[in-house]
């Protein structure tokens, strides 16, 4: 029975993935933006069905969060900007298909080295200071029921720490491009600048 | 009159969006504070914290989701959460330990743990929601939209208004 339930989960992960990947040819071939970006809201959730079913809950949580949600929200606030259909593109570039399947075959003949997939005596898993340690030792130094909080909040903070600094920077970052304060549609300030400019060049005429 | 139209028109989500909120926001409180028991954490957290605030401004307008979170208070909020994070490892430094070493914050090391890790998610959470509903004022103050919808998508003649 134990035998039939690994296969199982092994189809299931499958099946998802090659969701995954017609999810992904949708986003590409669609002209309807909008419609791409719902699809790569459902690319989150079908992500984070994957990451379900092998178990990482936490990391399934946090990626139908902020990618079916809040990517979601900001790629529709861009949108609204611009147009919905996407102009069809005129040309095909074949070079850069060629470079794109030279790199996408060179990176899979490189996942042909790596362990197998949920192998405990690969490097990782079998570290006795690292993994191991975290794994035997939680319960005795910090007694936290979930083993991911206690290695992200605890043996690994100062990781979370860079991790929150680089979600602060980002923030820092799109404020001083777009700013928070209202830009009234009459009082537009690219307007007004190219009519100051207009006035000076007058004047120093 | 055009006020009043968008306003009648919207009613039903209105509603049901103002029964929703609170649940969202103590969803949000429940994640942050259950991290050790299970999935959740900081990172979850605020972002349902967020996504509460950003659906009041989705329903109701921006403007009026102004009022309720500035941008002021977001701004202290960002920098509170991450200060928060790092004032905890200087705790640690000042009490003997190495940073962001909780074992010493208390007399037990167990309970200096929790509290350690306690007051880090409660930082990183603070953060992730200031910055998430930061991102959404960004893009929905770039017109003004008054009344209407914080987003309208062009639907290219399928809208079914009268």
């Amino acid at each position: 029975m134990s035998i039939d339930t690994v296969v199982v989960e092994h189809v299931i992960v499958m099946v998802l993935l090659t969701l995954l990947i017609v999810v992904a040819i949708g986003i590409i071939v669609l002209n309807d933006l909008l419609a791409a970006i719902i699809l790569s809201g459902l690319y989150s959730i079908i992500s984070a069905t994957v990451f379900v079913a092998m178990d990482a809950v936490d990391v399934a949580f946090t990626e139908a969060a902020v990618g079916a949600g809040i990517s979601t929200i900001i790629l529709l606030g861009a949108l609204s900007f611009t147009k919905r259909i996407q102009k069809p593109q005129e040309y095909t570039n074949y070079w850069a298909l060629l470079i794109v399947c030279v790199t996408g075959g060179a990176l899979i003949y490189g996942t042909l080295d790596m362990p197998r997939y949920g192998d405990p005596s690969s490097p990782a898993n079998s570290n006795a200071q690292v993994a191991q340690h975290y794994l035997t030792q939680s319960k005795a130094e910090i007694d936290v029921p979930n083993v991911v909080t206690s290695v992200l909040a605890s043996y690994r903070s100062y990781d979370t720490l860079g991790e929150t600094a680089v979600v602060f920077t980002a923030a820092i970052g799109v404020l001083s491009l777009m700013g928070l304060r209202r830009r009234r549609r009459k009082e537009d300030p690219t307007v007004s600048e190219k009519q100051q400019r207009r006035q000076q060049n007058e004047e120093t005429k | 009159m055009q006020k009043k139209i968008t306003q009648q028109r919207h009613r039903v989500v209105q509603v049901i969006t103002k029964f929703l909120i609170p649940m969202i926001l103590l969803f949000a409180f429940y994640v942050q504070f259950h991290g050790d028991f299970g999935p959740g954490g900081g990172f979850q957290a605020g972002v349902i914290f967020a996504s509460a605030f950003i659906l009041h401004g989705l329903i109701f307008g921006e403007a009026r989701t102004r009022l309720v979170v500035s941008p002021n208070a977001l701004r202290i909020s960002m920098s509170f959460g991450l200060l928060l994070y790092a004032g905890t490892g200087v705790v640690s430094l000042l009490f003997g330990g190495n940073y962001l070493d909780y074992s010493v914050l208390l007399s037990n090391p167990i309970a200096g743990q929790h509290w350690g890790i306690f007051a880090v998610e409660l930082g990183v959470g603070i953060t992730v929601g200031a910055v998430m509903i930061s991102l959404f004022y960004c893009f929905s103050s770039r017109r003004d939209f008054s009344e209407e919808a914080a987003f309208p998508i062009a639907h290219n003649g399928l809208d079914s208004d009268d």
